[in-house]
């Protein structure tokens, strides 16, 4: 088995971060020149300005913390960096040279390496041959390849970094944090200044990210600049030599660590001072409408959630939370492990079908996927989960089924030529109008919200939040989930806010703040 | 705006489905007419029915797999299916005396054999490609294992009445075809079943999460799949007055390619049962044309195949062109 370097410091060792401020180093000092200038980068996709004159430097030896919240460009940025994107305006500039970046293979040969969450280790080939991956050539001898030089090559990159890997081992043996760290060597080998990582600590435990940060220390004293996209508090104040905040596809500020609090960070990130949101007509709710009590499933951790009749609650929480499953667990599309869901006083309805019937809607997040079928019609789409109750006989008569589409069209101003026409060729709104009228057809009372308002124009958004106000005062339970945190504090009436799969606040009346929940939101 | 030059005098009231079937029954009155005026015996109520009966037999095995891909599934053991229920048939026939044994050990078998599918495909999360494949094999290897060798034949006349009897006429496999045509039409139109059935075809995710109980509406799918394939195991027993094994595995690519003729997309979601009795006459009439004009047997799959492609073609152009302009 493979061992980390566990056996040289005492896991968990603190002390281990401090080598960032020592004397030793003076990172990112204004005398010296950027190694990696980003310069006016600005990048639009239709309907979207997603960087909007960005320019950010990047000195040898530091780590150049992005910190912004989700949809706040950081993705975009990265995938201009690394030549997946062009930009349509700006420059890139290493060591004061302009380069032109067009495709990932040009970043390499610049030196700029990316490690993406999602990692691109060939399972079943073992360490060395994926450090090395396409360029065996380097170790060929007689045409084929000289297996022990590369395995040689392979070790002296791991030891450089600390590692006793075994170089034969295969890296679908490997751990999630192992096989970052044979990433990390693969980015080394191909001589990288720039090594660009986003979010690392996402899917690796607490003494693992303690480990990469050895490593990370590792490079920078070695000089290599890191790039290092996070929304942790803690690493960020932790690693951090200079920290860029990027809003809305814009920088906010940069700054250098101890410049700035956590809170004034966090302040950055949302943008508006607290409290500065539309106020909430309070609303009086009813009786619970659902009650899940330490549910637990493949991802989700002791969910508890009280739903009454005739309130909006949000589910808040950063993508990646767990927030979609926590709607899909209640709405019996995954399996729950242990725990218990009573819905409408009742404990009975344990399927999903079952669920529908009592009156439970989804709106799931990808509606083209999940929601709709694209190539059937308006009628097809906004019966389908009423069949049962519009025809109890089992019987269909499409006369009244175009009776009641008609009328469902008119009532949710769906812009479409007729009950036939197939909802592919609908736009983004009227597609998820069609949904919602599919449940309103049901007779649902509780519904499952998962963010409803994206990818619909601004009209759209105006009416889905006027039917959610409708459905409310009608008293209907309803959920929401969105990653627009003013949209969420401006409809709910309160807020449950997940971290890591589990339920990590509650906020209610005044506490329920952009602020609030992303202090909740983000690690501490 | 432009004035448009031309009047558009495309029948906007007749819907997509419409189209395709008016389509399909004009080409079909076309090689008729065209067969008819190379040899006038083409047209004779004789030949017209002997036809009709042939396409009839088709038809049974392929309605229910009509039923199965519109739901988004498919079976490839109707054949099978068809080989094992007419053999028990037979020794039931043949054992008993009474005809009726057979009907209901066939119709048995082959409902039997058509839940099997399904309960695979729902509890074990099989593939319906590989649990009807694998169903295919198992159902043939039971007819051989069950027949031995030997060859059933010999039906009381009660019994033949199935496939060699005229009611009104016109002969009975004709008769029990329009029933069968029928009662699937209805099934998918004028039941909350079929509408099911269309939208999982189109999207089993969006189906299930919108409430429709996903699993015991493809069981039923596949159950229907085995009745249809059971009654057309006694249309052929009473008309070939034999069973043995093999007899029915040689309908199964004929069977969906009337589907596919019919205008039914193998991906699920669209088409109707009035397609695939078109599909199956249309594929029997281009048979019995190429014999007439005495075109040698090993040409008749490669005409095939070509009519199936054609038909698969011709609609997907139309379907692009009718969302292009849409």
């Amino acid at each position: 088995m493979m061992h980390g370097t566990e056996n040289q410091d005492e896991q968990g060792d603190r002390s281990l971060h401090t080598p960032k401020g020592s004397a030793s180093r003076a990172p990112g000092s204004e005398a010296d020149a950027p190694l990696l200038r980003l310069v006016g980068i600005d990048k639009s996709f239709p309907g979207v300005h997603a960087l909007k004159n960005v320019s950010l430097d990047v000195y040898a030896g530091e780590v150049h913390v992005i910190l912004g919240q989700n949809g706040a460009g950081k993705s975009t940025l990265i995938k201009t960096l690394y030549g997946a994107y062009a930009a349509d305006r700006g420059y890139i500039e290493i060591e004061g040279r302009r380069v032109a970046v067009a495709r990932p293979a040009d970043a390499s040969a610049l030196g700029i390496a990316v490690i993406f969450q999602e990692f691109s280790l060939i399972p079943y080939l073992d360490i060395a041959q994926n450090i090395f991956l396409g360029r065996e050539a380097a170790f060929s001898r007689f045409g084929l390849v000289d297996s022990a030089a590369m395995h040689a090559a392979a070790r002296t990159i791991l030891d450089g970094l600390g590692l006793d890997y075994d170089t034969h081992a295969y890296a679908a043996d490997l751990g999630v944090a192992q096989q970052q760290m044979v990433e990390i060597a693969k980015a080394l080998s191909q001589n990288a200044r720039v090594l660009v990582m986003d979010e690392p600590t996402a899917a690796i435990s607490e003494r693992e990210s303690d480990r990469l940060f050895q490593t990370i220390a590792r490079l920078t004293e070695k000089r290599v600049a890191i790039v290092y996209i996070s929304h942790r508090m803690k690493e960020v104040q932790m690693l951090g030599d200079r920290i860029t905040i990027l809003r809305d596809g814009a920088v906010v500020t940069s700054v250098l660590r101890d410049q700035k609090s956590q809170a004034e960070m966090v302040g950055a990130m949302i943008g508006r001072p607290s409290g500065s949101q539309l106020a909430r007509t309070p609303r009086s709710p009813g009786e619970p409408v659902l009650l899940a009590r330490d549910v637990n499933t493949a991802k989700l951790s002791d969910i508890s959630i009280e739903i009454l009749a005739g309130e909006v609650v949000g589910l808040a929480g950063l993508v990646g939370s767990g927030r979609t499953e926590v709607v899909r667990a209640l709405f019996g599309a995954d399996p729950i492990a242990s725990g218990e869901i009573a819905l409408f006083g009742s404990r009975a309805l344990a399927t999903l079908d079952r669920r529908v019937r009592a009156g439970m809607a989804l709106l799931p997040e990808d509606r083209k996927r999940e929601g709709l079928a694209l190539p059937l019609d308006v009628r097809d789409n906004a019966t389908v989960a009423s069949l049962w109750r519009s025809f109890t006989s089992g019987w269909f008569s499409p006369a009244k089924a175009e009776r009641d589409t008609r009328g469902l069209i008119a009532q949710l101003g769906i812009a479409a030529h007729g009950t036939r026409q197939s909802v592919h060729t609908l736009s983004g709104g009227n597609q998820q109008k069609v949904v919602l009228a599919k449940w309103l057809a049901a007779g649902s009372r509780l519904f499952l919200l998962d963010e409803p308002t994206r990818g619909v124009d601004v009209g759209a958004k105006a009416e889905i939040y006027r039917l959610i106000d409708q459905l409310v005062d009608g008293g209907a339970g309803v959920v929401v989930i969105s990653s627009e945190l003013p949209e969420l504090v401006q409809l709910c009436d309160r807020a449950y806010v997940m971290r890591d799969h589990r339920i990590v606040g509650h906020l209610a009346g005044d506490q329920l703040t952009e602020r609030a929940i992303l202090e909740l939101a983000v690690h501490q | 705006m432009t004035i448009p030059a031309t009047l558009d005098i495309r029948p906007s009231s007749l819907s997509p489905d419409a189209a395709a079937l008016l389509g399909r029954f004009v080409l079909i009155v076309l090689i008729a007419g065209a067969l008819t005026a190379v040899d006038p015996g083409f047209a004779s109520v004789s030949n017209l029915l002997n036809m009709l009966r042939q396409a009839s037999l088709l038809f049974l095995v392929a309605s229910g797999l009509t039923l199965v891909i519109i739901g988004g599934g498919l079976d490839l053991s109707v054949g099978a299916n068809l080989t094992l229920s007419a053999c028990l048939a037979a020794a039931a026939i043949k054992t008993t005396g009474n005809p009726w044994y057979g009907v209901a050990v066939a119709i048995g078998a082959g409902t039997l054999i058509g839940y099997a599918n399904g309960l695979m495909i729902n509890r074990l999360q099989l593939p319906p490609f590989l649990a009807t494949f694998g169903m295919l094999w198992v159902a043939q290897g039971i007819a051989y294992w069950f027949m031995a060798g030997q060859t059933i034949y010999g039906m009381p006349m009660s019994f033949r009445y199935f496939g060699t009897g005229f009611f009104l006429g016109v002969p009975l496999p004709i008769w029990i075809t329009l029933v069968v045509c029928l009662a699937c039409s209805i099934l998918l139109h004028r039941t909350t079943f079929g509408r099911e059935a269309y939208f999982m075809g189109a999207n089993q995710t969006a189906a299930l999460l919108s409430g429709v109980p996903v699993e015991r509406r493809r069981l039923l799918l596949y159950v229907l799949s085995g009745l249809t394939a059971g009654i057309a195991s006694l249309v052929y027993l009473a008309r070939l007055n034999a069973a043995e094994p093999g007899i029915g595995e040689p309908l199964l690519l004929p069977a969906i390619a009337a589907v596919l003729v019919g205008g039914t997309s193998l991906f699920g979601g669209n088409g109707n049962i009035g397609g695939t009795a078109l599909g199956a006459i249309l594929l029997t009439i281009i048979v019995n044309g190429l014999n007439l004009l005495n075109v040698a047997a090993t040409w008749h799959p490669f005409v095939n195949g070509a009519v199936v492609l054609v038909a698969i073609i011709a609609d997907l152009v139309i379907s692009r062109r009718r969302s292009g302009s849409g």
